[in-house]
């Protein structure tokens, strides 16, 4: 993002990981360190209008259509979902533990809690891939190979049900968690680049604010998944 | 915090190779970047218009091919003038030239961001123009589901995809902005010694970073739903289409403000300067525009008022739009006052600045007409409403951009342009506004419809006026292009400070040097020092700006 500072060397060239480089239009690195911090606060607001918006179209069909919602919500798999919770919380906790890291400046241990945070990140990927390949084998995915379950089929000749309600909640469930899928890819992709810069000692100082920064920007999509999972995975869990 | 010694000596337009501005990180440069870039999208939208009224000349469609090829240029028109014009037009230009420079700052936070967020509008308006050479889009720029996602065969998608990359560009600058005023301000640069221009960019920049990602998700789904056949907004497939209007105009009623906050901002700058007193109640002016900015995002519901809404959601979006009316109101009243017992002198800024105030008036209160739900279903889809929007995002923002630029370009260029030539521009577009958009006031209020290729005989009268004064608007706009760039080839002669204007901006040189200030300042007074009798910029320390 904006906060990765470090080829950019514009000043004499300083010993590396000795002191943060300093860009040219800030005073002092608090001031350079305040407006990384400020920049991806102000970022994750309008993260949280992007997701709100499809949130705002699932509470509307969730609010017209309440027993279809519901329905479809139990094909998903609760398990996985609640693995990946847990998965995605843990990653959360090391990532917390990689900022620690950084502001202790004790390399090997960012190097290592930024490596659980990828390799947490990758996992929750793997455990999504496999529920969307159950979905798959399902006909759950509108547009490709969607067909209306034969219980739910029966079902509907009897309740007044509207199949196309149905089939909605998976347009919004893939594009829901796809779009959050998007953001963790972006997530471990901005970690590994940390946990690279810091490896081969890359960073000018400790990498403080750009590890800090990555940290804010884990733990929203963290917390975007902590708000679908409820909403789509534990709509009716009792029947 | 101490000023950092700045190497640079040279103005930032020193270099000339193409590379150094395409890889430029400087906030000047990217703003005249943008500034080619949206004049390109302003003439190409204006060239859209003109045909579009040459073909209303007459009743009977003849100079284009079809119907459809006139839905197809509107559509453009809208699209181009709104997104890829209007949006980025005073807060990509101005306020990034004007921004650091304003609060004593060497550049933006993010300078990269800065750039990329250029290309970012580069992308999707390459994208725009491609759309525009293979065929267009036939939607209208509102892209209003079913039609768009279900009927109209054009070229939708890609409409959509370069709505959506351009809505990063504008996210990626309000972010920079916002960001700059927080953490950037010189030493002594309180809240209430910044420029009201400042302050209206502040407000316009949450708009831009709040508002528009609904858009992103909003013509998102509309791809969605068009490429994979699924049900989102289409009843047919279990869709509700009055969810897609929702969404649009979260952000589309606020975008009126990204164009429109910007303008309310240039305006407080010239009006003060030209009138050499104070400007007439800072802290109101400061806090109607952030007023502005939170409740432009309640009224949404004001565009939907015969799409089925419920008639008790009808009257709340109604209460609050007049609501609306109340900051936009307090700004016009003290403008007016700073003029009172001034020393006024009608240079060419203050001349498109009074006409901003004129026009925007106008526009503010059919505004309030359409805001009334009983006038509304009268004349909603009607020339009525395509006045009003265009007395507020013509008459309004492009005065507003236009008067900045001729009120900054001595800084930007460091040379003055004709003043006559000036003058007798501010005159043209007036004149040639008004003739164009008033009689289209009549011809809505008589019934005539929007969106329409032919109409009955009886409108021809009042579509005539309309067109003869787009001819007359078309000169008027393209005057400044050509003195404007003119004066570029006379020697820098403008000098720091030609209008004795008192911002933080003026008191370095024309054009400013590469990181702006030989030193950074320190700033000891409010924005606003003038005084009628000396008609001099006092130095000396007044300090609070809100007298
Ligand atoms: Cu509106």
């Amino acid at each position: 993002m904006e906060t990765v500072t470090t080829h950019r060397a514009s000043g004499p060239p300083a010993a590396p990981s000795d002191e943060p480089i300093l860009e040219v239009q800030f005073d002092d690195l608090e001031q350079q360190h305040e407006a990384s911090s400020v920049g991806m606060w102000v970022f994750l607001a309008t993260e949280v209008m992007f997701f709100g918006g499809l949130i705002a179209a699932y509470a509307v069909y969730r609010a017209i259509s309440p027993s279809e919602v519901a329905l479809a919500s139990q094909h998903l798999n609760v398990g996985l979902g609640c693995l990946n919770t847990v998965i995605l919380l843990g990653s959360s906790l090391s990532m917390a533990l990689a900022v620690r890291a950084a502001q202790l400046q004790s390399r090997r241990n960012l190097l290592w809690f930024l490596a659980i945070t990828a390799a947490l990140g990758a996992c929750f990927l793997g455990v999504k891939a496999v529920e969307y390949y159950q979905e798959y084998r399902e006909h759950l995915i509108p547009g490709w190979n969607f067909q209306i379950p034969a219980q739910v089929a029966a079902k509907s000749s009897s309740l007044p049900l509207d199949p196309r309600r149905f089939e909605m909640f998976f347009v919004l469930y893939f594009f829901m968690t796809g779009l959050h899928a998007f953001h963790l890819i972006v997530g471990i992709a901005l970690v590994s680049v940390m946990a690279l810069l810091t490896w081969r000692r890359w960073f000018s100082g400790s990498g403080e604010t750009q590890i800090e920064v990555t940290g804010l920007y884990w733990h929203f999509v963290d917390v975007v998944w902590v708000f679908l999972y409820p909403l789509l995975y534990l709509i009716d869990v009792q029947s | 915090m101490s000023a950092m010694a700045v190497e640079f000596k040279e103005d930032y337009l020193q270099a000339y190779r193409l590379k150094s501005w395409l890889l430029t990180t400087d906030h000047k440069r990217i703003g005249l970047l943008y500034m080619a870039t949206i004049t390109f999208f302003f003439f190409v939208g204006g060239a859209a218009a003109t045909i579009m009224r040459l073909e209303l000349m007459t009743p009977k469609g003849d100079v284009l091919p079809s119907p459809d090829a006139y839905n197809r240029l509107f559509t453009m028109h809208g699209v181009v003038m709104i997104f890829f014009f209007l949006i980025p037009s005073i807060p990509a230009v101005l306020g990034n030239f004007l921004i650091p420079l304003m609060i004593g700052a060497r550049d933006l936070a993010f300078p990269i961001l800065n750039l990329l967020s250029w290309y970012v509008l580069m992308i999707g308006g390459s994208i725009a123009i491609g759309i525009l050479i293979f065929g267009g889009v036939d939607t209208g720029w509102t892209f209003y589901t079913p039609f768009s996602t279900m009927f109209s065969n054009t070229m939708v998608v890609p409409a959509a995809t370069a709505v959506f990359i351009a809505g990063f560009s504008s996210i990626l600058t309000g972010l920079n902005f916002i960001v700059t005023v927080h953490t950037m301000r010189a030493p002594g640069m309180t809240w209430f010694r910044l420029p009201l221009f400042v302050w209206a960019l502040y407000a316009t920049s949450l708009i831009q970073v709040l508002g528009t990602p609904v858009l992103a998700i909003a013509v998102a789904l509309v791809a969605v739903e068009r490429l994979l056949h699924v049900g989102i907004f289409d009843p047919a497939l279990g869709g509700d289409p009055i969810l897609f209007q929702h969404l649009f105009w979260f952000y589309s009623h606020p975008a009126v403000y990204i164009m429109l906050l910007p303008s309310m901002g240039v305006v407080a700058e010239i009006v003060p300067c030209f009138s050499r007193r104070p400007i007439f109640g800072y802290k109101l002016i400061a806090f109607s525009s952030v007023a502005i900015a939170v409740l432009g995002f309640l009224v949404w519901g004001h565009h939907m008022f015969v799409s089925g809404q419920s008639m008790y959601a009808g009257m709340i979006f109604s209460f609050l739009s007049f609501m609306v009316a109340i900051p936009s109101a307090i700004k016009v009243f003290n403008w007016t006052a700073t003029m009172y017992k001034g020393s006024v002198r009608l240079d060419t800024p203050m001349l498109y600045a009074l006409g901003f105030i004129g026009l925007f008036t106008m526009g503010g209160l059919t505004g309030l007409m359409l805001a009334s739900v009983a006038i509304d279903v009268h004349v909603h889809d009607t020339y009525f409403v395509v006045a009003h929007f265009h007395y507020i995002m013509v008459g309004g923002a492009v005065m507003g951009y236009l008067g900045g630029i001729h009120f900054w370009w001595p800084k930007m260029s460091g040379r003055m342009y004709s003043e006559l030539l000036g003058k007798l521009s501010a005159l043209t577009v007036f004149i040639g506004f008004n003739l164009t958009f008033f009689p289209q006031f009549v011809l809505g209020y008589l019934g005539m419809p929007r969106r329409y290729y032919e109409y009955p005989a009886e409108f021809q009268v009042l579509n005539v006026m309309s067109t003869a004064g787009a001819s007359i608007l078309a000169v008027g706009y393209v005057l400044p292009l050509a003195y404007l760039l003119f004066s570029l080839r006379r020697p820098p002669d403008a000098g720091p400070n030609p209008w004795r204007a008192s911002g933080l901006e003026w008191q370095t040189d024309s054009p400013p040097p590469v990181h702006n200030f030989e030193e950074i300042p320190i700033v000891t007074r409010g924005p606003y020092q003038y005084s009628p009798e000396g008609a001099e910029a006092i130095d000396g320390n007044g300090d609070d700006a809100s007298r």
